[in-house]
């Protein structure tokens, strides 16, 4: 697929370039419109955090920004380079693999359900690809991997398989593991989801721990939604792959203007 | 004639056929192994050639007999100007079938794991081959050992057949002996149980040994 050179920018300029840009990006599965042509800024060391109803493409939009599925429309720019596609003699075409592959080490991110290798211990999913990948010797990987097992609390667990993880020491390994690529933008994929209750905190902890002492780009897709007011500079309601509303957490969950967000908010609070 | 005066007449020439059946095992083993990585992983090819070839491939060599496949390598492929020992188109014969079924082995235990595991690899920026052979296979090989113990079997018992070429397996002498005594109870009872010994005896237990190590390297087991 071609895009003129008009509508994107092949790079984006100016005083203040976003972290993240997603400009008209539309996904669909079949006749399904997942992501309806989404407009999204994220600014260097900004908390987004995405709510929303499932099935309304929250998920979606941090699966795009990985580039673990294809686009089908617009453009996604990390630092102001295009992700989801490369420049190539003055126009924009779609990133091949190795451009991607490039492309993602900007991006960490973390699942529901950990995806850690269960074939590793915990130290050796941090250093799997930190050796791999950006060819750090052994000794330096384990350097930096302890460091961040030590800062997720779990050094002590670092020669144990996943196996012999609670569900709580996965997620913080798998934290561990992304960051371990120093990427500038991490993305958490409802991390505390498939977690027992009693668990939650210790992973909030983490990310607490991120947001105060790391200048991260975040995007996390939750349904704590107290988290997210706690934590957030921003937050957006999708509903239907469009943004709904958005703004600070104060003002989104006290005063939400949308009828719908006010919809799913009474919703959701009621649950508790 | 007791059955011990006929191990002592003909163990020996029964002894000597196993070692030739547990040579062709092991080739054709070694060669079924590796033509079901090639093709299995072919399998997953998004490359329509790649793919094809492979499939084309697997549906012959499973579609088709063994022993026609053996027939063909041995006195067919002579008419084309390949000729092959005896010994080495046995084995040919047999690890290109059991591999054209292995390769649905591979293809299945790599299918079977979790799409989670791609994605955190490619997540990490890891190219496809480190991908596949640091983090998918390991995880595959251990999923697909048990139908590989199986198939082991067959191809084990599949080797019987090289004796109609006249590779002097255990088979082949089997059916000499029996040619010249007509002890058949005795010949085909003795080469039933060294059959039966055979997979179940060195087969079976070198599988279970093998998912063993395997699953603890994986951290299943402590």
């Amino acid at each position: 697929m071609k895009i003129s050179r008009n509508d994107y920018p092949l790079q984006l300029e100016g005083e203040t370039i976003p972290m993240v840009r997603f400009q008209n990006v539309t996904k669909r599965y079949g006749d399904l419109v997942v992501l309806d042509s989404l407009d999204l800024d994220v600014d260097e060391g900004e908390m987004v955090t995405i709510i929303g109803p499932s099935g309304s493409g929250k998920t979606t939009v941090l699966r795009m920004l990985m580039a673990l599925e294809r686009i089908d429309e617009g453009v996604i720019y990390v630092e102001g380079q295009p992700m989801t596609h490369m420049a190539r003699n003055g126009t924009m075409i779609r990133a091949d693999n190795k451009y991607l592959r490039r492309q993602r080490l900007n991006i960490g991110m973390c699942f529901q359900h950990f995806n850690l290798f269960p074939h590793m211990t915990a130290l050796e999913n941090c250093i799997e690809a930190p050796v791999q990948v950006l060819g750090l010797s052994k000794d330096e990987a384990v350097a930096r991997a302890e460091g961040l097992l030590d800062m997720v609390g779990m050094l002590e667990k670092a020669h144990e398989h996943p196996s012999r993880l609670s569900g709580g020491q996965q997620q913080r390994v798998a934290i561990a593991r992304s960051l371990a690529m120093r990427p500038k933008v991490m993305l958490f994929d409802e991390v505390t989801s498939a977690l027992d209750p009693e668990v939650i905190g210790e992973v909030t902890q983490v990310i607490r721990k991120l947001v105060a002492k790391h200048n991260l780009t975040m995007l996390m897709v939750t349904h704590q939604m107290g988290f997210a007011r706690e934590i957030s500079d921003r937050v957006c309601f999708f509903y239907d792959g469009k943004i709904e509303e958005q703004g600070a957490p104060d003002e989104l969950f006290e005063n939400p203007t949308r009828e719908r967000t006010q919809q799913f908010l009474s919703a959701v609070l009621e649950a508790r | 004639m007791s059955y011990i005066e006929f191990l002592t007449s003909y163990g020996p020439q029964l002894l000597e056929g196993s070692v030739t059946t547990a040579k062709q095992t092991i080739l054709a083993a070694t060669l079924a192994v590796m033509i079901a990585l090639v093709a299995g992983l072919m399998r997953l090819s998004k490359n329509r050639f790649v793919y094809g070839t492979a499939t084309v491939y697997i549906e012959i060599f499973r579609g088709t007999s063994l022993l026609v496949q053996l027939y063909w390598i041995f006195f067919v492929l002579p008419l084309f100007g390949l000729t092959l020992e005896k010994f080495t188109a046995g084995f040919i014969a047999v690890g290109m079938n059991l591999g054209a079924y292995g390769a649905e082995l591979v293809r299945g235990g790599i299918l079977s794991v979790p799409r989670g595991q791609w994605e955190a690899a490619t997540a990490l920026s890891m190219p496809p081959g480190k991908r596949m052979r640091r983090i998918i296979f390991p995880q595959a090989f251990l999923n697909m050992l048990p139908p590989w113990g199986n198939l082991l079997i067959e191809l084990l018992k599949g080797t019987a057949l090289v004796a109609l070429i006249s590779v002097a397996d255990l088979m082949f002498m089997a059916r000499k002996i029996n040619g010249t005594t007509y002890l058949s109870a005795q010949v085909f009872g003795s080469a039933l149980i060294i059959y039966y010994l055979m997979s179940r005896g060195l087969v079976t237990p070198y599988m279970r040994w093998l998912e063993r190590v395997m699953a603890r390297k994986l951290g299943k087991i402590k």
